[in-house]
């Protein structure tokens, strides 16, 4: 069995304006030190789907079903509807993860020492010199100069791209097999983004994690990913190994994201092909295709065809799209 | 194309920092802008690029006047304007405008799409033709949107909707001169484009000159003729947009350019990258000498003590001692 296995995962929030299916049965696996890039835009339900197993979506107005399993040193666990205080101990210690903004995910009060250092205690009965000892080794392990001196310092005394190394070496505090990093360089700057994504990828292969890297930035992913799923409207729409997924994207959606970048290699002043149309609405999202209304090769189907939602299917083998323009291709495979 | 519409000349924009406590002085000076020079053309768009901090923002602030300068001067259309107070600057303000980053905070949430667009008019005491509403529809339909969305309110759009409503603002008096200040960066990539796409034609419309600020080399390369490269509020390249990207001279400008990833999985993982080591200075001390000269790796004795002017090499002009 592969190190994660979610299958048919669905969220679902209930809203004054309705009910939002966020995602709507996602599945893929996970395999030991792999790296996945799992690619959207906002609303397409890639940040959700991660939060979702982490528990850390607010319950009382969150709809969780699916299964998400999960090979622990202990044996293999559900992470959905998994009680808080199991979870705990998974959390941090088998799967942890890093965000967006370190400003916000630190804790202002606390020195960066008190945080690092608790994140080794609560899994690890052991004596609280080792556990300092452990993060200055990680520290150090991330860049960060005079370890421990540093840990006296508050997140607000280092700037956005050393707070980042912290989330990372807090991450990393116990080891854990599945890191999910949800945005990581998204809020630094290019040559501080740089920095990070090399970090990222040293340290994966010293501590032989598996990595879901969440981003909506192409470029990132080229040189990050082994494989890459899609998503848009809460929906899986294409599933592919890195360089399959850029030769020959096969979803018209995926087709239209990487014609609509611009990129350095190209050339100036070339028309930027801009998929047409907004990202559909989760509330009122029907049956059908969720890409359907902007898509720009619907008129090939026989009309009505994309009311229906198509199936996630392989194309070519390890390629697997959503998609009724492949209909035929992958029934006759 | 050659007619100078914007000069700046040795710009300066200071920010006192206070302080730790309420009772305590003035602690130092942030220098966000620093000796900035560039001259902008009728109708070309000129990139300005440059990591957080380097002060890009606020010289495209500084130069629409919504900072006073410390030093410098600005000349639109030959007019020297830094030392112009709010009412001079009142009938200048027709002809040079702004978008915002942020489409959510830089609409009035309580004012209808067509009181926005329409407050253009209103402050200027100008009579459109066929009457105001008939103008601002005409704008909507311009940007992409539609006629009916008047008296809608700016929480009934998208991201990228808000943002086309903040365009059509800033043409309803046909400028010569718009700041665009990070207009992109907030969308979505499918939306991005769409947008990038309505401003490159608006501009060839209208014939505009656009200060682009952006944080993204690749977007800033797309749209733009040249590109400043910003460090420590002080320019450190500018070239046109072909030459700069393809034969940087400036160290930083390699190392800017060598960190943007490319979305192409072989051409990403054979590229060849300069990983700057080392942090950006504080701008309230900024070193002596050339401002880069702290994570420059091709730095010698001369680079800490004395401070590079802009020179011509090449097709560019270049604040470095020893350029490639």
């Amino acid at each position: 069995m592969s190190l994660l296995q979610v299958r048919d995962l669905k969220v679902s929030f209930k809203t004054p304006d309705g009910v939002v299916n966020a995602v709507a049965g996602v599945s893929f696996d996970l395999k030991a030190g792999e790296t996945l890039a799992i690619v959207g835009e906002s609303g397409s339900g890639k940040s959700v789907s991660n939060l979702a197993y982490m528990g850390l979506l607010p319950t009382a107005k969150t709809t969780i079903t699916g299964s998400v399993i999960l090979k622990t040193d202990a044996g293999e666990v559900d992470l959905i509807g998994l009680p808080n205080e199991e979870m705990r101990k998974i959390r941090g210690k088998d799967i942890a993860m890093i965000f967006q903004d370190p400003m916000s995910a630190l804790h202002p009060y606390y020195t960066i020492g008190d945080q690092l250092i608790e994140a080794h205690q609560v899994h690890n009965e052991v004596d609280k010199s080792v556990s300092r000892d452990r993060a200055i080794e990680l520290l150090s392990l991330v860049g960060v100069a005079d370890p421990a001196e540093r840990l006296k310092a508050y997140p607000h005394q280092f700037s956005g791209g050393m707070r980042q190394r912290v989330m990372i070496a807090m991450a990393l505090m116990n080891n854990p097999k599945v890191l999910i990093a949800d945005e990581p360089t998204t809020a630094l700057d290019v040559t501080v983004q740089a920095q990070i994504l090399k970090l990222l990828s040293d340290l994966q292969k010293k501590f032989a994690m598996a990595v879901i890297l969440i981003t909506h930035d192409l470029g990132v992913v080229a040189g990050s990913a082994d494989r890459v799923n899609v998503m848009y409207g809460g929906r899986l729409v294409e599933s592919a190994e890195v360089n399959a997924l850029y030769k020959k994207p096969m979803m018209p959606y995926t087709v239209g994201l990487l014609d609509s970048i611009p990129r350095m290699d190209q050339g100036h002043g070339k028309r930027l092909r801009a998929i047409p149309g907004q990202p559909p609405s989760l509330i009122t999202l029907g049956q059908g295709c969720a890409f359907a209304a902007r898509c720009d090769r619907k008129a090939e189907l026989p009309d009505g065809t994309c009311d229906t939602n198509p199936e996630l299917k392989a194309v070519e083998s390890g390629h697997l799209v959503r998609c009724h323009l492949y209909d035929r291709k992958a029934a006759s495979k | 194309m050659n007619e100078p519409l914007l000069q700046v000349t040795d710009l300066q924009k200071f920010f006192p920092v206070a302080g730790a406590g309420i009772f305590s002085r003035e602690r130092g000076t942030n220098k966000a802008v620093n000796g900035l020079s560039f001259t902008l053309h009728k109708g070309e768009t000129l990139g300005l690029v440059g990591e957080s901090g380097c002060g890009k923002s606020t010289a495209g602030r500084t130069v629409l006047k919504l900072y006073d300068p410390t030093a410098g001067s600005i000349k639109f259309e030959g007019e020297e304007i830094s030392g112009y107070s709010n009412a001079q600057m009142k009938p200048l303000r027709t002809k040079m405008q702004m978008i915002f980053q942020d489409p959510q905070s830089s609409l009035n949430p309580r004012q209808s799409v067509g009181a926005i667009i329409g407050a253009s008019y209103e402050v200027h005491k100008i009579n459109p033709e066929g009457g105001v509403k008939r103008a601002v529809q005409g704008l909507l339909e311009r940007v992409g949107l539609n006629a009916e969305h008047y008296d809608r309110y700016p929480h009934e759009f998208s991201g990228g909707q808000r943002q086309r409503i903040g365009i059509a603002r800033a043409i309803a008096l046909n400028p010569k001169f718009i700041v665009c200040d990070e207009p992109v960066s907030a969308l979505d990539v499918s939306i991005q484009a769409q947008v990038v796409n309505l401003l490159t034609d608006i501009r060839d419309e209208f014939g505009m000159a656009y200060l682009f600020i952006a944080h993204d080399l690749s977007v800033v390369q797309h749209i733009s003729d040249r590109v400043g490269v910003m460090y420590l509020g002080k320019m450190m390249e500018i070239a046109p947009t072909e030459s700069i990207y393809s034969t940087p001279h400036h160290p930083y400008t390699k190392a800017l350019l060598s960190a943007v990833p490319i979305p192409d999985p072989q051409l990403e993982r054979k590229r060849e990258q300069i990983v700057l080591t080392g942090e950006l200075p504080s701008p309230m001390k900024p070193p002596t000498g050339c401002v880069f000269s702290t994570r420059c790796w091709k730095a010698q004795a001369k680079c800490f003590e004395v401070e590079p002017l802009l020179q011509k090499v090449g097709q560019a002009e270049v604040a470095c001692h020893f350029p490639e």
